[in-house]
């Protein structure tokens, strides 16, 4: 895991762009590190498990792998997913895990470069959130908060 | 040539024969007079040595050979089994062993030359006042020598320059052999056989000519024997005797040239008469090469170098595979029906029914093939058990105690991953039974119980479940003291004590906290490890009671699942949720009448037949959303663990459906009452309950 986090890093320091996928959630944009996204899937029927983190929503079924499923709304402590048409479920795979996040709509994939993304000050964001977002990229006058996938996965 | 791919075989077939070499000296032990033990032994030994021979282990070989000479000194009566000889030979067993394990990290045998088991063994021939006469006979049994001429040689005819050879040897004072060797008839790679005759002879000799040629031995062009002509400064004895440690050869017989070529004509022959031990000894080789014709190709050292270790083999009986085979043909001709029957242009309904016959076809064949996959993945329990005797015997010596192992239901199979995980659980518990249940040889008497003790391991199958006791007829488990010591320990406060079962004290045992502390061995006689044992029981899925009875002695069961992937369950729903339940802890599914719910302690409990049983509402358990039904039956799902039950309360049953059981992955929390997920035929997924971790 630290060597991903490396990898990360120095992918951001040196690499001349990296690609996002770019999520909305709530009134936000959010950014997904590419590298890390097996497969974008409609929203499904999702088993519920009982007396797992509030944050795990249950799992699907994924071509017959269970698959555990995230809310990043509840994780990042906002309101709860409210499902529409738009909904989707972003299959990560970091190391060989693999785990489903719930997102309100997929925009569009970016590429950011290293001037583009300025390090995540952490005393300007929102408390819950602020562990998860690794900097904030700029790509067309819109803010971007690039998540960061391995502590949001991580930490419980 | 390289053996290094017969080595799996090798290691499969050591282990086999040491592990029979084993039961047959308990055996010995038991009945020093047994001939057919004997000649098991001498066979096992001998095999051993044969095997580790063609492998190229030679201390493996050297120690194996004088083990053997014990035996056959044994066989012909010469010396007596007594107790110290079978400890010596079960050191003997120990150090095979660990050459084998050896073989089987690195491929290479160690350095251990154990030379003090080969002297103790020496010394008992010795002690018998017959080692000078044994070695002799062993020379004499390999390479008895009688004459008889008219040997025929294959045609074999020398060349001019061979000739000059053998007369340039003749004037060195050398020896020249004519040697005819003849393999087995039932031998089945003959050529390796020969290739290794000429091997072992490197070294001791050269060999100037062979009829056929080495080539078209080395393509089995020879019918089962084959001629040498050879110069070596040994003597025929030891010559014949090298190609004869070659198993498989039957036999190696020839003359001396003694005259220079040009003038051929008298010379001294030899041959065999084979005595009667030969005979003997053949007619034995030949039983195990016919039992076992797999590993005798196996020849020559061992590939050099490092190279990885030798991975797990499961020998699987052929039928099965053929069972497997079979069920595959028809799964393809399942689904062809299932072609033809959507491409059919008749009436819907007709339609429809051949789907439906088609379905329960593949149904049929789905489940069967199920069945014989598991079956190949299932070993006897044997296989893990057949080393107790063995150990009973040591400690029965170690801690000066008699006692006596009993065993029943070693047929019994279990899963291959939990056979390779249940031996250390079980050699403890026996341990524990033999150290700390047994009371000593005085305590015995003065309680009327036989001065020798007993421990029983049963297996049998209960159901989805196997299950494995552990009994003595010892001292049992003091229940007072254990209480006092986890008082004294704060495991537990004298209020608890108080309110505790006996069986709840004793299941304190199984506490780690209990066991590492301090030895509980002086209160109880019970304790160090249990622990361990239980979390690695509850590992493969199973789980562990205790019963006992102080001063008659206590039962350890394990309860282990017949397998572990796929299993039958019920499925359940509880509100819009389905659960699947396994049909191994479920023993009935009754309709209670909610004016039958009686409370006990402000709980909800059932009587059912004589027994009260505590409900369990899987609603409130799992959190299911939405408000309960508001019913006057209620349908309560009976499960059991042990003799312990409890009733689930669900809203509606769906059916039996076999399942495949799946993980949740690892960062999601799941609580221990969920045991996996499985997908149903929807493509929704459901959760499996643990019964166990409710009852």
């Amino acid at each position: 895991m630290e060597e991903v986090k490396a990898l990360e890093k120095n992918e951001e320091n040196n690499a001349v762009a990296v690609q996002y996928i770019v999520v909305k959630i709530g009134n936000e944009q959010y950014g997904i590190n590419i590298q890390y996204i097996d497969n974008i899937v409609r929203n499904q029927r999702i088993t519920r498990v009982p007396k797992s983190q509030h944050y795990y929503k249950g799992v699907i079924n994924l071509r017959g792998e269970i698959v555990p499923v995230m809310s990043v709304r509840l994780k990042l402590g906002l309101e709860d997913d409210d499902y529409t048409d738009k909904t989707r479920i972003i299959i990560l795979k970091v190391d060989t895990a693999t785990i489903g996040v719930i997102v309100d709509q997929v925009k569009e994939v970016v590429t950011l470069e290293n001037k583009d993304v300025e390090k995540a000050n952490k005393t300007t964001l929102d408390e819950a959130a602020s562990g998860y977002i690794s900097g904030i990229g700029k790509s067309k006058d819109e803010l971007i908060s690039l998540l960061d996938i391995v502590s949001l996965i991580e930490e419980g | 040539m390289d053996v290094s791919q017969y080595l799996e075989i090798f290691i499969d077939e050591s282990n086999e024969h040491l592990q029979n070499l084993s039961d047959q000296l308990m055996v010995l032990e038991k009945e020093p007079d047994n001939n057919d033990t004997i000649n098991e032994i001498f066979r096992a030994a001998h095999s051993l040595k044969g095997m580790a021979g063609t492998m190229g282990y030679k201390r493996m070989q050297n120690l194996t050979h004088d083990m053997e000479n014990v035996f056959s000194e044994v066989r012909n009566g010469n010396m007596s089994v007594n107790s110290e000889l079978v400890d010596v030979l079960f050191q003997c067993l120990d150090a095979l062993e660990n050459y084998v394990s050896n073989i089987q990290q690195n491929q290479d045998e160690g350095t251990d030359d154990n030379e003090p088991i080969i002297k103790a063994l020496n010394a008992f021939i010795a002690s018998e006042g017959k080692e000078q006469e044994s070695s002799d006979k062993a020379e004499h049994s390999s390479d008895s020598e009688a004459i008889t001429p008219d040997i025929d040689y294959n045609g074999i005819v020398l060349a001019d320059f061979e000739k000059n050879a053998v007369n340039e040897a003749l004037k060195k004072n050398l020896h020249i052999y004519k040697i005819r060797v003849t393999v087995e008839e039932n031998c089945i790679l003959k050529a390796a056989r020969a290739f290794l005759v000429f091997k072992n002879l490197e070294g001791h000799c050269d060999v100037i000519k062979s009829e056929p040629s080495v080539q078209d031995i080395e393509d089995e062009k020879f019918d089962f024997d084959f001629s040498l002509v050879v110069i070596s400064s040994e003597s025929f004895g030891e010559i014949t005797k090298i190609i004869k440690s070659v198993s498989e050869i039957k036999d190696a017989v020839g003359e001396e040239i003694k005259t220079p070529f040009a003038e051929e004509a008298h010379t001294e022959h030899h041959d065999e008469i084979k005595d009667e031990k030969k005979v003997d000894k053949d007619s034995k080789e030949v039983t195990v090469a016919d039992k076992k014709p797999a590993p005798s190709p196996s020849k020559q050292a061992a590939a050099s170098g490092k190279t990885k270790p030798v991975g797990h083999t499961v020998r699987v009986d052929i039928e099965k595979l053929d069972v497997l085979m079979n069920l595959v043909s028809e799964l393809i001709i399942a689904k062809n029906g299932l072609v033809s029957a959507s491409s059919s242009e008749d009436t819907d309904v007709s339609v429809n029914q051949t789907f439906n016959e088609q379905i329960e076809y593949l149904e049929r064949v789905t489940t069967n093939l199920h069945e014989s996959v598991m079956k190949v993945r299932m070993m006897p329990i044997e296989s893990v058990v057949s080393k107790f005797p063995r150990m009973i015997r040591d400690l029965s010596k170690k801690l000066n105690k008699k006692m006596e192992l009993y065993m029943s239901g070693e047929d019994t199979e279990l899963d291959r991953t939990v056979i390779d995980e249940i031996g250390d659980p079980l050699m403890h518990l026996l341990r524990n039974s033999a150290d700390h249940g047994l009371e000593s040889a005085e305590v015995r008497k003065e309680r009327g119980k036989p001065e020798v003790g007993s421990i029983f391991l049963d297996a049998y199958q209960d159901g989805n479940n196997v299950a494995i006791e552990v009994r003595d007829d010892g001292n049992g488990i003091d229940v007072d003291r254990v209480r006092n010591k986890a008082i004294e320990k704060g495991t537990i406060t004298e209020e608890q004590a108080a309110s505790m079962s006996d069986k709840d004290i004793v299941d304190l045992l199984f506490k780690p906290s209990f066991s590492t502390a301090e030895k509980i061995t002086d209160v109880s006689g019970r304790g160090v490890g249990l622990d361990v044992v239980k979390s690695k029981i509850e590992a493969l899925g199973g789980d562990i009671e205790v019963k006992t009875t102080y001063g008659e002695g206590s039962t350890f069961i394990i309860r282990l699942p017949l397998t572990l992937a796929i299993i039958q369950a019920l499925m359940v729903k509880v509100g819009d949720e389905k659960f699947a339940i396994s049909l191994g802890s479920i023993q009935t599914i009754e309709d209670i009448n909610v004016n039958e719910i009686k409370y006990v302690h402000a709980k909800e409990v059932i009587h059912l037949r004589g027994s009260v049983i505590p409900l369990i509402r899987l609603r409130d358990l799992l959190d299911v959303p939405g408000e309960p039904l508001e019913q006057e039956n209620i349908t309560v799902v009976i499960v059991s663990k042990g003799d312990k039950q409890a009733g689930l309360v669900v809203d509606s049953l769906i059916g039996q459906m076999e399942i495949v059981i799946k993980s949740l992955g690892k960062y999601i929390n799941i609580n221990k009452m969920i045991s996996g997920a499985t997908i149903l035929g929807d493509g929704s997924v459901a959760l499996i309950i643990d019964a166990n971790t409710l009852v």
